[in-house]
């Protein structure tokens, strides 16, 4: 079964190595990672799949969760959380299995994003299982060359974000420019 | 019309607003325009002779005063210098600020002079690190890393600067309030787990408090003190936390662990409860984990969350700050007396009487001889003089575990040792911040001759700076916890442990300046330590003992905690075949 941590970290260089760290320190391997912006610029959503025995995982996430960097990270392994990827496949066959082919990518909601002499280039999206058998019927028909993107996961109950307010430097609050 | 100001000048504004008084470091080509700030200037840098040794004597000022402890180095080689004494740090939890020159901004990543990628190599090494590419954000950053090091669960932070942005000209605009939104600070505990926990307590028959170095680091012996002689709760202190309790208050057992006493363990094995305070279930406590303290229920109060159930799951986890987790526990207690019923009083009774026969079977004590110094007759004189109120600092082995059994601390804040990364040569120059933040304190640095030979590079400080250190090298010509293990577990095949050709200690301290002395004989022990302890400046006191004395009692490696080996092996007759 997939396992999944979902991390909603500061859009800083240096975050997303810190939370790959505590994974790598330990010697495992990072399945699938994908990260990229949210609706706040200065945040990034990582979802990060790894095989990673249950115990372990809660105290990998507890020692996420105590990153500076890090607002929140989330197991997903067994919350409910809707999970996605994307593949891109480039398949050349010959020209009386097009039409089959088409058939096929159909059938698993793939949809040709370019189509040449050659072949076509046919991306899909779906639970990442699914994609595993529509890249092996693809390559029964040929030669194939793969791209995933990697899981992307969506808890389907909201988990309250509990954030530290503002605290007051040392030395006064003189906020005016100081000549030294 | 305000002035334009550097960012090295930014820079150590900052440190005033922080109160930096001393800061100990190494200076280099890429932290130049720092250094031409401070020439001069109110803060006193102290030029140690190694990076390494300007972390360790960070933390040295740290732990012997609370404040945050400050080193600095140069870029490339200067910075991977610092990286064990940041880990030493990160391992003990002590706050320390370490500041790094870096190459140019525009150099970084072209393998230019004296490069090295800072930022990346400490990530590990550190509770949170920096690398500040513009000249606006050095003074956030700056507090940021003082506040990160000192709140929650203290750590090192490092602030790695490149060198255009020391030289860079701005406007400095004190930074007023910080916000981290991703830094989860929890201090004050769940009240209804407090209650709980406090409630516990009481009705427990065979409590016992284990307390860590996190009682030292919030500042929590008074309210230790408060809940132990409340509940009338034996505790056993960690190495961490030696000092949390005066080492003569009544409720005090000794250190447990490895190397702990027999009546400590034991009382882990046997008790019912564990008031775990500060402290992380450390494997050198626990030994085998499956078998440590089978018929407790566990309270476990930390402030740091990913502690809680690490290494055993508690039945009343508490994610605070001890110091006011226990204020309001003794509160609890004190609001809501509980008179024991007379089951439990009988219990509480027996359980103490247990403890007591437990200490008298096999109390930690030294041993001596007539013809050579035992370890433990040297420990036991150092603790004669310092009668708890000296400080303490020791490296890592054989002499770090005798000392922890023998000598007593009547306060926290004196006991200075490399715990958790178990480092050789911390004990000299975690002495010598010690001795800077409190120049009237007797202080001690107890070294073996393995970790004696990483410090001497310091003597040089020391020298320099006048200052008044004890160093007693306990030298028994191996790196004997090493020894100790090849012979009690590899058939004495002794392996890359013996240390000869140690230097002359009279002839090196006079090198540079100081008194130095070997001793040999029992009996001239104690009027040699008195001797250096009387001189007014730097003392090397090399103390010849016993080559081969082992630490007991000892938990061997796998084995559970009350399986402990308590003495050495006893020669076993064997009889003779019959032909």
């Amino acid at each position: 079964m997939l396992q999944v941590i979902s991390v909603l970290l500061e859009n800083k260089p240096g975050a997303l190595m810190r939370v790959t760290g505590l994974l790598s320190q330990r010697g495992y391997n990072i399945e699938s990672l994908t990260v990229a912006r949210t609706l706040d610029p200065a945040l990034s959503r990582m979802t990060i799949v790894v095989d990673v025995d249950s115990t372990l995982r809660q105290q990998v996430i507890k020692q996420m969760n105590r990153l500076l960097n890090v607002l929140q990270a989330t197991d997903l392994t067994e919350s409910p959380a809707v999970v996605r990827e994307l593949v891109l496949v480039r398949i050349r066959i010959a020209q009386d299995a097009r039409t089959a082919v088409l058939k096929e990518a159909e059938i698993f909601g793939g949809r040709v994003a370019d189509s040449s002499t050659e072949g076509f280039a046919i991306e899909a999206t779906g639970d990442p299982e699914k994609l595993n058998e529509f890249v092996s019927v693809m390559r029964s028909y040929g030669d194939i060359e793969v791209t995933r993107s990697g899981a992307l996961a969506i808890a389907l109950d909201a988990k309250k974000l509990r954030l530290q307010p503002p605290v007051p430097t040392k030395g006064g609050t003189q906020v005016e420019e100081k000549v030294i | 019309m305000a002035t334009l100001v550097s960012g090295a000048q930014m820079l150590v504004e900052c440190l005033v607003k922080e109160g930096v008084e001393c800061m100990f470091g190494y200076p280099g080509g890429v932290t130049l325009p720092f250094y031409d700030v401070l020439y001069e200037h109110q803060i006193r840098h102290v030029l140690v002779r190694h990076e390494e040794n300007a972390a360790f004597a960070a933390e040295g000022y740290a732990r012997s005063t609370g404040k945050v402890g400050v080193c600095c180095a140069t870029s490339g080689p200067g910075a991977t210098n610092l990286v064990t004494g940041l880990v030493n740090a990160l391992m003990d939890s002590i706050p320390i600020v370490a500041l790094t020159g870096q190459v140019t901004s525009k150099l970084i990543g072209s393998d230019a002079f004296q490069e090295a990628d800072t930022f990346g190599i400490t990530r590990s090494a550190t509770k949170h690190n920096y690398l500040v590419k513009r000249l606006e954000d050095l003074t956030q950053t700056i507090h940021e890393a003082f506040y990160v090091a000192s709140s929650g669960r203290p750590g090192p932070v490092l602030v790695d600067i490149p060198k255009d942005i020391f030289q860079g000209q701005g406007h400095y605009m004190p930074v007023t309030s910080i916000h981290m939104p991703g830094y989860k600070v929890f201090t004050e505990g769940h009240t209804g787990q407090i209650r709980r926990a406090a409630q516990m307590i009481e009705e427990s028959e065979r409590p016992l408090v284990y307390a860590g170095g996190g009682i030292i680091a919030s500042n929590a012996s008074e309210q230790l003190r408060e809940l132990v002689e409340l509940t009338d709760t034996p505790v056993v202190i960690t190495l961490m936390g030696l000092g949390a309790l005066p080492s003569s208050h009544p409720n005090f057992i000794s250190m447990p662990g490895m190397h702990g006493s027999y009546a400590s363990n034991m009382a882990f094995q046997n008790c019912d409860l564990i008031v775990a305070l500060g402290t992380r279930f450390d494997d050198r406590v626990t030994s085998r984990l499956a078998a440590f303290a089978p018929h407790a229920k566990v309270i476990h109060v930390d402030i740091d969350p990913a502690e809680i159930g690490k290494n055993r799951a508690p039945d009343v986890p508490i994610v605070g700050d001890v110091n006011r987790v226990l204020t309001r526990m003794v509160k609890m207690l004190r609001d809501e007396p509980h008179r024991h019923d007379e089951k439990t009083t009988a219990a509480r009774r027996a359980w103490w009487k247990q403890i007591r026969d437990w200490k008298r079977q096999h109390p930690l004590e030294p041993s001596f001889s007539t013809s050579e110094i035992k370890p433990q007759h040297l420990m036991a004189e150092i603790d004669r003089i310092s009668g708890g109120e000296a400080i303490i600092a020791t490296d890592v082995g054989q002499h770090q575990m005798w000392a922890a059994q023998l000598i007593r601390f009547n306060h926290p804040r004196l006991w200075l040792t490399s715990g958790g990364l178990g480092s050789m040569g911390f004990g000299v120059p975690s002495a010598m911040g010690a001795q800077f933040a409190h120049p009237d304190k007797l202080v001690f640095a107890i070294v073996g001759d393995g970790g004696f030979q990483m410090s001497i590079p310091e003597l040089s400080t020391i020298a320099s700076n006048g200052l008044p250190v004890k160093i007693v090298v306990m030298n028994n010509g191996y790196l004997g916890m090493v020894r100790q293990w090849q012979t009690l577990f590899y058939n004495n095949r002794l392996s890359g442990v013996a240390l000869d050709c140690f230097p002359d200690v009279e002839k090196l301290a006079g090198a540079y300046g100081f008194q130095g002395r070997t001793v040999e004989q029992p009996s001239q022990l104690a009027a040699a330590l008195d001797a250096a302890v009387s001189e007014p400046g730097p003392y090397l006191l090399n103390v010849r003992v016993s080559a081969t004395e082992s630490v007991y009692p000892m938990v061997p490696a796998g084995a559970a905690i009350h399986e402990m080996v308590l003495g050495p092996p006893q020669p076993v007759a064997v009889p003779v075949p019959a032909k």
